[in-house]
Formats: structure tokens, sequence, C-alpha cells
């Protein structure tokens, strides 16, 4: 069993919501992003998604665009990336962490090169977000012999056949975009999204997480009760912009930070 | 010459956005947008709004505005809304990111006309069979008006969709050679230009796999032309695709050889071309004078060059 799988089936036996952060790795700089993961499993997360940072990031929001740009510009690339990784794992080996960006990145630095320095860095899985299901043979061909997960976006305009072809190849979990549009957005129809989770759960037995649009404890909740857990990413984003590069920050500092994460982390405690 | 300048609007982008226009009217979509660099496609996509009655919002990049203001105005006059886009480069790339993140907020209501031959599928494959007009008309006058086939066909190439069209219904006559021509900007040598075919590399922007003016990180590079249309970093899948089968031969003219050419045929031919079309004019040049005076070249205007006379004024020094 992966480490995401074991992590989630721990959380689901002991009725618990899973509680995923993103961030952008780079943003403001290496050192803050290795920091600030660290403050994150503090603060309560049970899965970090770590963002590649893309020059072209078409399915984020402002706020993301903006950690991206200022991830480039302190000059992060992939490989920066997994050393961040790297650094994590030297003092955490139980939080899963999960590689979310986009293919280009990856296409270039080469899928073989890729899976193999994640691995080896321990990263648990990764998520290509402009990379269809259907051509993701090559990628797999490289990340599935080395453990790694695959984990794709469902949304509320996938298509049943989609549908099919996502679920058979996803591990770890499916990543359920609670609205159409892009991260940062507004939730706006709730019932829908019950009814699209009830849907999922007919045909995969995946845990499925939601992701964009959830910003406070409210809309965590609203969404933690209707599945297996959230996923958080441009409200700590937004935060993380406060911070500068090349600076040093205080345990309380970054707790205030991730200070988004920990609420929401009490808010979905008691929903089973 | 195959005078894509004559159509309605002054460019070829119009057939494309006809098409897909009526696919949106069909589709039961009552808003289109787009994306534009050069303003062309954004006056072509709001002329085929006006006309069917559909709302129109065009992305366009900041960058861009500021050299195409002409086109601005005339999507305004149109009736569409222009939205500047401050993100990335803030050029066409950048624009058609935005038109992306509207499309997945608005897919109910809202149809995406892209301008070009590149994208997700099914649009390199349906931009081209709009554009393939320009091909089979070419085709048909070659025969009735030369008697036979011409031997090249000479295109500019950004995101490829003019030479796609010309090309396409000429791929299996084998006799007949093609030149797609990128935008060289300061040269290749300098890495200032928009020319993925002849200097890039294969990458993934944009859902689709092509050729990408892309770095060694994995990021997409910005592109340096004095011509906005063809300011693109990656270009149509099937263009990348005909380059390694090498049935098309892509090369690249600078901006120097590109105003050259505009500054050419205005005064040869009495026809001001766009400055893109001007890269293809730059090439047919070259290549004309190496051949005989029998062999017969058909160059793509794709576009006429009124949008552009403020730069070529400005780059003169001349305040009009």
């Amino acid at each position: 069993m992966s480490r995401i799988s074991q992590t989630i089936a721990a959380l689901r036996s002991a009725q618990r919501k899973v509680l995923v952060p993103y961030l952008v790795a780079g943003d403001p700089d290496k050192g803050t992003t290795v920091v600030l993961m660290h403050a994150l499993v503090e603060a309560g997360a049970d899965i970090i998604e770590l963002g590649v940072p893309f020059s072209d990031p078409s399915s984020d929001g402002t706020v993301i665009q903006l950690g991206a740009e200022r991830a480039l510009r302190q000059g992060t690339t992939l490989h920066d990336v997994l050393d961040i990784v790297r650094q994590f794992r030297e003092v955490d080996t139980r939080t899963p962490i999960v590689l979310m960006g986009y293919l280009n990145p990856v296409e270039i630095m080469g899928y073989e090169a890729f899976a193999s320095d994640a691995q080896a860095a321990g990263a648990d899985g990764v998520l290509i977000v402009d990379m269809p299901a259907y051509e993701c043979e090559d990628l797999f061909r490289a990340v599935r012999p080395r453990g790694l997960d695959t984990v794709f976006l469902v949304a509320p305009t996938t298509t049943e056949a989609r549908l099919a072809s996502i679920c058979a190849h996803s591990t770890g979990y499916l990543y359920y975009v609670s609205l159409k549009g892009v991260t940062g957005a507004a939730i706006k129809d709730k019932g829908d999204i019950k009814g699209k989770i009830e849907h999922l759960r007919t045909i995969t037995d995946l845990p499925v997480i939601v992701g964009f649009g959830i910003k406070d404890a409210q809309s965590a909740v609203d969404m933690a009760v209707i599945s297996d857990g959230v996923i958080v990413g441009s409200a700590l984003v937004d935060r993380i912009s406060h911070l500068r590069s090349g600076e040093t920050y205080s345990q309380a500092a970054l707790a205030d930070t991730v200070a988004v994460i920990s609420s929401i982390r009490q808010a979905i405690e008691n929903i089973k | 010459m195959k005078r894509e300048d004559l159509n309605h609007t002054g460019a070829h982008k119009i057939n494309n956005t006809i098409g897909q226009a009526l696919l949106a009217k069909f589709m039961g979509k009552p808003r289109i947008i787009a994306e534009t660099g050069a303003g062309q496609h954004g006056v072509a996509s709001a002329t085929i709004a006006a006309r069917l009655g559909l709302q129109c919002d065009v992305y366009m990049g900041a960058e861009d505005i500021k050299r195409q203001s002409a086109n601005v105005f005339r999507m305004k006059l149109m009736g569409a809304n222009v939205i500047p886009v401050e993100s990335g480069s803030r050029t066409l790339k950048d624009a058609l990111n935005e038109a992306l993140r509207d499309w997945a907020a608005n897919v109910d209501n809202t149809y995406y006309i892209i301008g070009t031959a590149a994208g997700p599928h099914p649009y390199p494959r349906m931009v081209r069979d709009f554009q393939s007009v320009i091909g089979r008309e070419a085709r048909q006058q070659s025969l009735e008006q030369f008697g036979r086939l011409p031997d090249a066909l000479v295109a500019c190439v950004g995101g490829g969709s003019n030479a796609i069209g010309l090309f396409h219904p000429f791929l299996h006559d084998v006799d007949v050679a093609m030149y797609g021509v990128e935008a060289g900007g300061d040269g290749l040598e300098t890495g200032r230009h928009a020319a993925p075919l002849s200097a890039g590399r294969p990458g993934i922007l944009h859902g689709n796999r092509t050729y990408l003016m892309t770095d060694d990180a994995g990021q997409i590079m910005e592109t340096h032309s004095v011509s906005a249309g063809l300011d693109y970093p990656g270009v149509g899948p099937e263009h990348s695709w005909l380059k390694d089968i090498g049935r098309v031969s892509y090369v690249a003219a600078t901006d120097t050889e590109a105003l050259e050419a505009f500054r050419r045929l205005s005064r040869m031919e009495g026809i001001i071309p766009a400055l893109e079309t001007s890269h293809a004019i730059a090439h047919a040049g070259k290549l004309a004078a190496g051949m005989s005076k029998d062999k017969i070249i058909v160059v793509n205007l794709s576009g006429r060059g009124d949008k552009d006379i403020h730069t070529v004024a400005s780059i003169d020094g001349i305040n009009i």
C-alpha cells in the first residue's frame, strides 16, 4: 500500500477527514517552502500537494498564478522542487507528498529522469493537471513501477466515458474539482457537488477529496461532509504571498501564516 | 499571391471565425470568447459575433493592446469587449491562458473560438478545415490560371492557421514544395524570436504536444517579433508533424527582412501586406532568386497591413 493509501485508510478508520494543503514550491523561496511544509503538518495537514511552478498555469486563478510567478522569479525549477521534497524528508518520513503541476516541465526533464528523482527524493504521487488520462501511457511507464500514485482531476463537466477512464488510471485518491473554473474561484453549487460525488462512489472505491474554492472553515465543512476530505490551495497561497524571500520566520509567524489550515482542521475534526 | 487580405476584415482569420461562430450558434451558446495577438482574430470574432447576435469578449495581452490600438477600437465599435491580460508576459500566450480560464468557468453559455490551428483537439483540425478553403481555392485557381499546380507554396507561420489552410489541400501533390516562414525576430541566434519549429523542441502547451519555445526547465519562453500575430511560442501540431516527416520546410525571416519585404511589396505592387504576411513575402523573394522564371510560387497574402502602419511609421521615426 502506498504512503498515500495508508494515510487515507488510517484516517477513514478513525472516521476523520483528509486535509490536504497546497502551496507553490519556491514561494517565496526554497527554504521557506520546507519550513512551511513542516508548519502545515503541525497545523494538521495529512497530505501535502506541492505545486511545481509553471509559466502558463491555465487552470489557476490569480492567487496561485502570482505564487508561481514569485517562485519562478527565484529561478525555481523542477529539480529544486525535488530538492525541497528531499529536505522535507530529512525530518518527516510520514506525510505523503503529491507533486502537482503541468506536464511541460516533466516532459522536458524526461519521464524516466523525473520518476527516478521523484522516487529517490521521497515524493508519493503526481498530479499533472493538463495531462488527460488517455495520454498517460508514457508517464505511467516511468512512475508506476516506482510506486508513485497517479492522481487525476474530475470536474463537474467530466463525461461518463472520461470518468471511467480517469477512475481506471487513478490511484491514491480522486481530486474532485468543486466548480467550473479555476483555483481560487467561489463554490456556487453545493447540491450539485453532493450528487456528483454520490455518483462517483458508484463507480469507484477511491477516496474522493474535494478541491478548488475551499477557503475557510465553513466552505471546508460544507465539502468535507459530502466527501473524504478537502484540499486548500489559494487561501493558503494568499497568506504566503505576505512572506518575503530571504527572511527567516519564527515558529509563531509560520503558524500564523498557516492558520487557515489549523482552523479548517479544527472545523472538520468532528465530521464523520 | 493568394489574396486573403481581400477578405472582409482584412485577413484570413474570418474563414475560421465564421465557421466556429456558426458552430457556437448551432450549439446554442449565446457568448463567444477569443484570444488575440495582433487583433485580427479578435476583429474577425467581433465581426461575426455582431453579424450573428452573439456576445463577444476578446482577451488581448496588455502589451499587444498598446501596439494594435486600431484593432482594439474596431472590436469595440462592433460591440465586443476587449479584456486586457496583465498576467505572464502580457502577450498572445497569456491571452490564450486567460481565455481558457474564462471558458472553464463559463462553458455552459460560452464557446471559445481559438484563432489559430493550435490548442486542444479538435481545434487544430477544425481550424485547419475551416482555413483549407484557402488551399482549395488556390489549387483550383492555379489550374485555371496557370494550367498547372504551383512549384512552391509559401506562408507565414505563427500558430499556423493560414499556412495549414493553404498547404493542406496540396499535401498529396508531391511536386508542390512548401515553405512555412516563422518570425525570426532579431535573428534565431539571439534567442529573441518566435520560431518554435526552427529553434524550439517538442513540449506541451495549451492542450497540445508540439514544437515549443521552451527553456531547459520546461518554462515557456518569451517571444519577440515585430509582428504581434506571429508572437506565439508554440505552433499548430500538424505543422510539427509536417516538419518531422519533411513535407514542409520551416524557415524564419527576421524583423528586418520582414520590414524590408513590407516596403518592397507596397512599392512594387501597391499592396501593403500585414507584418506577419511580410515574413512570407521575404522568404518568397529569397526562393525566387534561386528559381528559373518559368516556376510558380504562390504566397499566401494572409492579411493587409493597414493595422501595421503606426508600427512601421514609429520605426521610421514618423508620428502619424
